[in-house]
């Protein structure tokens, strides 16, 4: 399954729906006459009758049976459960609630946002999608604002509202979850790992809103809200559960749809900011929500929505799957998936991401903050637009998708962003530095912590780039690490950093050698490295930009250095995630004051997790799942191994070189 | 069925007279035709002498077979579908009561369906061009000692082309367009199972392939010739062993030689007041020996059982000699069935000469019947209750909307028996059963056989069960009308020819719960498969339940559509046909139900029944046929 073509495709062209909003009633586009196109094999239905149809399913019934056997209780009272688990869990979609939202989220985000920008032929595709075949929305999960939003965009383009697969967080919000619900949210609580019953009846529930064609769903491939505007790897259960009628041949085929939603500036940013660093985050809750309206008075830009191409899942799977496992067993056994299935579901769900990473629109400032994060603490302006200039075209040689109007110049792109964004950077005396400084200059603790705020919140903006430069970028790390350019020791080299960041970058399983070849790709493109029969070399013209793009990820190549350095060193016993959070984090915290690192996003606890998650990956921490919970415990020798490998002690592995 | 259906359309519905009307029906087809040479003549034959019970023996096919069927097409060659000068449809000849009607439907159906016009023909060669037959290579060694038989053969380019295909689209389109690159060197009539003894002995002591042929209506490329057989290929044609040996009227058995077809075996027996009641839709010139070597199923099935459940007793002609049974009864336990290696083994172990079948007595009484279902789910939840409760009628079938229409297309102008459907219906539409979309519905047909008393009870029931699934009574002229469905599809895919319209049909057998899914799917893919192949007008996609068992239904499929505009039709369309065969495996549906493996299905045979199974095959034909005389290739 190659993930994506080289060659930079062709996209399609963004329309303002706000425009539009902002130049007719909203009342009476609220009230508009709403007859979506729908689904050609549907059988209409109203929600109850769908929850009693999920409740009265040989599958939902199957299971209560078996847990009444097992826990000797009778059925009736499981069923009774199961009736509750469906109640909390379903959406009651209802046109009232919906028009309610029409009208308040068109007053909302015209205070919000400057545009809403849509790819209309993409919304075209989709409604052609919706009425063939089931359709399953996976939009990119940055913000709250990203399933209103949709579903906002889909009201508006008269297309049926998809039904969301939401995190059950949102039922602390009494009024707005009741909301959310009549405007078809349903449901689902965050871990249910070992609750059989529920499983079956959230599986069985979305399976049969998927048959009966009854809506889009939608959920968020992501699992949670990136708080780094970075993709994050992906969650599988939903995404097996909306494939397996299509295994089974319940449904001819199902649509997937690959949505990429990009904000300007992202509605929720301080508050991630503050949420890596560990202060702890405010609840979900009405109040917060309402808190929050102090916000509406803010600008918060431009947000450009994707809709890719409908991918067939049947196109996918043609070739893949062995159908005999689906048709020795009724099809409504619980049936655990085979390891093909497996397999082919994590090679779609990196094929989703890849997907939405390919059409993310990236702002000037996304180039601004990509370029300012390497020259703190201060750079002078005008070098600043030379270099956010340059960035621009590299990004576009990888294939980056920059909305930056064909007439604005570089001066006033990037005197924008600034000014949107003055919040974490601005002007002083001709050099950009960032906004850091407290009400007042406290303590030496204060100050690393004002500037970490800063950076991170600066570094959710470059992050954006940095799945559209991974590639080529691990081999310009790669280079300066390996010990020669001999081309087996560089791809060793590469080899082993995409390991180590599988869980921080997206990567399309098993194919390191494709990855590091389109790297060498497009670093030659860009005249940044020559290559021999047997060696890669960095061109005398491309040094700036080999050096460039190794600074761009050197924050993750020291951050991750400092957490192993962390756990080889600190962590003697068994550990839980809740200990070696704080742990690590007052480690970094600490070199930081003392100001032998500069390395401020160490303290991000997405980056301390993933490198976390990587040393389990790699083997050189051990995951013990407890019935207190889960523990970790370090192998000393296994991970200053890896440490050394970043110092480019790498013995190079044979056999895989002989590929090359 | 054909004929049977056909015919008995004579005299409305359930009479007590339908047993007689049947056997009428039957010696309808004998009339006109030519019989069969006097065997005497070409073959004296000792063993005709000994001659069975039940008086000489006089096939309905003759040995040049082209004097009576057609040579590039399907069935008899003074029946056919044809445009008459006023340019309606008009079936001709007298054989079946269809003959002489005029459509006026049709051709607006065509026209609408496939997007064909009467403009744009294609015409067959008009007959075969001997020239380009491939040359008969027999050694001379061979034909002495086959003369030395007195067995009947002939090495003539007609009767070879003849025996060298049976009735897949492909082979069809080859007769009008091209030549097969192999056909049989040479065909021999054995007229019983000593001449056939005979015939193994010489292929196998010549080193010589051997093909058996029954009545050539096979469906899966079981009869063409491997194209790399550098051995003389010998065409065993069984059609002139067609005797009834004797008929058992205390155990109700009867031993009949193979090469009998259907409705040689229904007339005779008839004759003595019995039936097998094994009637395939080709019984008109399939044979007995072809339904046990593919595993045949009839209509009528929910009374009469399957071939396998007919046969007592089978004989069978091996490299290794004879192979049978010790003793004649309706069971025993000694080990895997033998009967079980030889039926379905098309023809790749040897000759089938006798067997011994089941016989009923001629039933008192017959009724069709017809019932209209709201859509094609209530239908088939009818159905599966029908199973359930094991009430189903001698026939049962579902037709999807779509060949619902099909069959209203081909209403005669003519004849109180095919008053219109949808004429009828829309009366009642309106009145009494609003909702009923006549684009959606869709209609069970039903034959009922037994003892007067029994048969409508039997309906009541049925009936009641429709009911509770929203199902209507709709008559017995509609009933009779569908199965006539049946058996003119064979005739239509040639009129189809001429316009650019090609077409097959296709089954599979598939558990109840998914039915619905499997036919929903199967032609879904039909459609997106021709689309992508670029075929330019929507294809006919088109379903029916033909069978219901306890466990699950048998489902019948045709697909045709209009060629026009695309270079290598046949190619494009076997790889629709092989992704609608792809489909419905994945949707838990079987390889074949009833028409069997052949050539044409013989790549998902492993996947079908695994390594091991393949293996256990491979095995028995090693042990049976190690040179493979019977190297027709099917199945392995
Ligand atoms: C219009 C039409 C309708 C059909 N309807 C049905 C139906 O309702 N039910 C059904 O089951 N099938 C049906 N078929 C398929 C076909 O009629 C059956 O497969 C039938 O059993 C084949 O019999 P045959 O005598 O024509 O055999 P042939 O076509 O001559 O041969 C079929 C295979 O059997 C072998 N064979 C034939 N005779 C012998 C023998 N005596 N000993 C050993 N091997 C032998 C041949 O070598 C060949 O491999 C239909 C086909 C057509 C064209």
């Amino acid at each position: 399954m190659p993930w994506k073509e080289l060659t930079s495709k062709k996209r399609d062209e963004f329309e303002d729906i706000l425009e539009e909003r902002r130049l007719s009633s909203d009342l009476r586009y609220a009230m508009k006459c709403y007859t979506p196109v729908i689904y050609k094999g549907l059988s209409p239905c109203k929600p109850n009758a769908i929850k009693s149809a999920v409740l009265h399913s040989e599958q939902v019934q199957y299971v209560i049976k078996q847990l009444a056997k097992e826990m000797g209780e009778s059925p009736d009272i499981i069923q009774e459960e199961a009736t509750e688990i469906l109640d909390e869990m379903g959406h009651r979609m209802q046109l009232g609630a919906v028009r309610f939202f029409a009208f308040t989220l068109s007053k909302i985000f015209k205070q919000l946002f400057q545009r809403v920008c849509v790819n209309e032929e993409g919304m075209q595709r989709l409604q052609h999608a919706i009425q063939e075949h089931p359709v399953v929305l996976l939009p990119s999960h940055r913000s709250y604002v990203d399933f209103l939003m949709l579903s906002y965009l889909l009201y508006t383009y008269d297309l049926a509202l998809p039904v969301i697969a939401a995190g059950i967080d949102f039922l602390g919000m009494k009024i707005v979850g009741e909301l959310l619900r009549r405007a078809g949210a349903f449901f689902m609580r965050r871990s249910f790992g070992g609750n059989k019953l529920y499983w079956a009846v959230f599986a069985e529930y979305v399976k049969t809103m998927l048959r009966s064609g009854y809506a889009p769903i939608e959920f968020f491939l992501e699992g949670t809200r990136s708080r780094t505007a970075k993709t994050l790897t992906p969650k599988f259960g939903l995404l097996s559960i909306v494939m397996e009628p299509f295994f089974k041949r319940e449904v001819f085929d199902t649509y997937l749809v690959p949505i990429s939603i990009s904000y300007e500036r992202i509605l929720e940013e301080s508050l991630y900011a503050y949420e890596l660093l560990g202060v702890p985050k405010p609840k979900e809750s009405t109040s917060g929500l309402l808190k929050a309206r102090r916000i509406l008075s803010d600008n918060f830009g431009t947000i450009h929505i994707y809709v890719g191409q409908p991918v067939s899942l049947r196109t996918l799977a043609s070739g893949r799957i062995n159908r005999c496992p689906y048709n020795l067993v009724p099809r409504h056994l619980p049936q655990k998936p085979s390891e093909d299935i497996q397999e082919f579901v994590s090679d779609v769900a990196y094929k989703m991401e890849l997907l939405q990473i390919e059409n993310m629109v990236l702002s000037p400032w996304v180039l601004v903050a990509a370029v300012l994060l390497q020259n703190l603490p201060a750079m002078e302006f005008e070098l600043l637009i030379e270099k956010t200039l340059w960035l621009k075209g590299l990004t576009q040689t990888f294939g980056g998708f920059i909305e930056w109007p064909d007439n604005l110049c570089a001066k006033k792109a990037v005197l924008s962003g600034l000014t949107l964004h003055s919040n974490i950077a601005g002007l002083v005396d001709g050099h950009v530095v960032l906004n850091d400084k407290g009400v007042e200059d406290g303590a030496v603790g204060e100050i690393v912590f004002r500037h970490a705020l800063a950076v991170l919140m600066c570094a959710t903006y470059r992050n954006q780039l940095l799945n559209v430069f991974v590639r080529p970028a691990l081999v310009a790390v790669a280079l300066q690490m390996a010990p020669s350019f001999r081309k087996e020791e560089v791809y060793s080299c590469f080899n082993f950093l995409r390991d180590v960041f599988s869980n921080e970058f997206i990567f399309f399983p098993g194919i390191s050698l494709k990855d590091f070849e389109e790297g060498c790709f497009l670093l030659t493109k860009c005249d940044a490295i020559q290559t021999s029969q047997q060696e890669i070399y960095p061109t005398d013209k491309g040094s700036g930009t080999v050096s460039f793009l190794s600074a761009m990820f050197r924050p993750f190549v020291e951050g991750y250095q400092l957490i192993f350095r962390y756990l080889s060193k600190e962590m003697k016993e068994a550990f839980t995630e809740k200990q070696f959070i704080p742990g690590v984090r007052n480690f970094v915290f600490q070199l930081l004051e003392k100001g032998s690192t500069q390395c401020y996003e160490a303290l991000s606890s997405d980056m301390q997790k993933n490198a976390l998650s990587a040393l389990v990956q790699l083997g050189a921490v051990k995951k013990k799942k407890m019935p207190s919970g889960v523990t970790y415990s370090v192998n000393q020798e296994a991970v200053s191994k890896i440490l050394d490998m970043f110092d480019a002690r790498i013995p190079v592995q044979k056999p895989v070189a002989a590929r090359l | 069925m054909a004929a049977a259906a056909g015919e008995a359309a004579g005299g409305g519905g359930g009479s007590p007279s339908s047993a007689r009307r049947r056997l009428r029906i039957i010696s309808g087809h004998l009339r006109g035709s030519p019989r069969a040479p006097g065997r005497g003549a070409l073959s004296p034959s000792p063993c005709k002498a000994q001659g069975g019970s039940a008086g000489p023996a006089s096939g309905s096919i003759p040995k040049k077979r082209q004097e009576l069927l057609k040579w590039n097409g399907w069935g008899y060659n003074d029946s056919k579908f044809i445009f008459n000068k006023k340019g309606q449809a008009e079936f001709t000849g007298k054989r079946y009561r269809l003959g002489g009607m005029v459509l006026p439907t049709f051709k607006e159906w065509i026209e609408k369906t496939f997007g064909a016009s009467l403009e744009h023909k294609t015409t067959s060669r008009a007959s075969l061009n001997v020239n380009d037959v491939p040359p008969s290579i027999v050694n001379e060694e061979f034909l002495q000692d086959l003369r030395a038989t007195k067995i009947s053969y002939s090495q003539d380019a007609e009767d070879r082309v003849f025996r060298a295909h049976g009735h897949c689209l492909h082979e069809i389109f080859v007769l009008r367009e091209g030549m097969f690159k192999r056909i049989p060197d040479i065909v021999v009539w054995p007229v019983c199972h000593e001449d056939v003894v005979k015939i193994v002995e010489l292929a196998c002591k010549h080193n010589l392939c051997i093909i058996p042929f029954g009545g050539g209506t096979s469906v899966s490329s079981a009869l063409e010739c491997p194209e790399e057989e550098k051995r003389t290929i010998v065409s065993l044609d069984t059609s002139q062993m067609n005797r009834i040996l004797w008929i058992d009227e205390k155990n109700l058995t009867a031993c009949v030689e193979a090469g009998i077809v259907g409705q040689d075996l229904e007339k005779q027996l008839a004759e003595s007041g019995f039936c097998t009641g094994h009637e395939p839709d080709s019984m008109e010139f399939s044979s007995l020996g072809g339904w046990v070597a593919t595993r045949a199923s009839g209509m009528k099935k929910n009374i009469y059982g399957n071939i396998e459940d007919l046969v007592i007793h089978i004989k069978m002609v091996t490299p290794r000699g004879i192979v049978e049974k010790n003793c004649q009864v309706p069971r025993m336990s000694t080990g895997p069935d033998i009967h079980h290696f030889i039926m379905g083994s098309e023809g790749t172990l040897g000759v089938v000469t006798e067997v011994t079948i089941k016989i009923r007595p001629v039933p008192e009484y017959q009724k069709y019947g017809s019932v209209v279902f709201p859509n094609f789910e209530r239908g088939v939840a009818c159905l599966r209750e029908v199973a359930k409760q094991r009430c189903a009628p001698a026939s049962i079938r579902l037709v999807d909307n779509a060949q619902f229409q099909f069959g209203h297309a081909l209403k005669p102008q003519v004849a109180s028996i095919f008053t219109s459907f949808l004429d009828g219906l829309k009366k009642f539409y309106i009145t009494k059963f609003k909702g009923f979309d006549p684009n959606i519905l869709c209609v069970a047909t039903l034959l009922f056989e037994g003892d007067r008393e029994k048969v409508l009870q039997h309906e009541k029931q049925v009936y009641d069960i429709a009911t509770k699934f929203g199902g209507l009574a709709a008559g017995e002229d509609n009933g009779q009308r569908g199965y006539m469905l049946t058996f003119v599809i064979a005739y239509l895919r040639d009129l189809g020819l001429d316009y650019y319209v090609i077409g097959e049909s296709f089954e599979t057998s598939v558990p109840w719960d998914r039915v619905l899914d499997l036919c929903r799917n199967v032609k879904e893919r039909i459609v997106r498969e021709c689309k992508e192949k670029g075929v330019q007008f929507a294809p006919l996609s088109t379903c029916r339940v033909t069978q219901t068992y306890d466990a699950g239904a048998c489902v019948y499929f045709y697909f045709a559509f209009n060629y026009r505009g695309i270079s290598d039709p046949i190619h494009v369309y076997e790889q629709i046909e092989r992704a609608a065969r792809e489909e419905i495996l994945a949707n838990g549906g079987s390889l074949s139900h009833h028409h069997g493996v052949g050539k044409l299905r013989k790549r998902w045979m492993k996947e079908s029944i695994s390594d091991v199974g393949l293996g256990m095959l491979r095995s028995v034909k090693e042990y049976v046929d190690p040179n493979n005389i019977f190297g027709n290739k099917n199945l392995l």
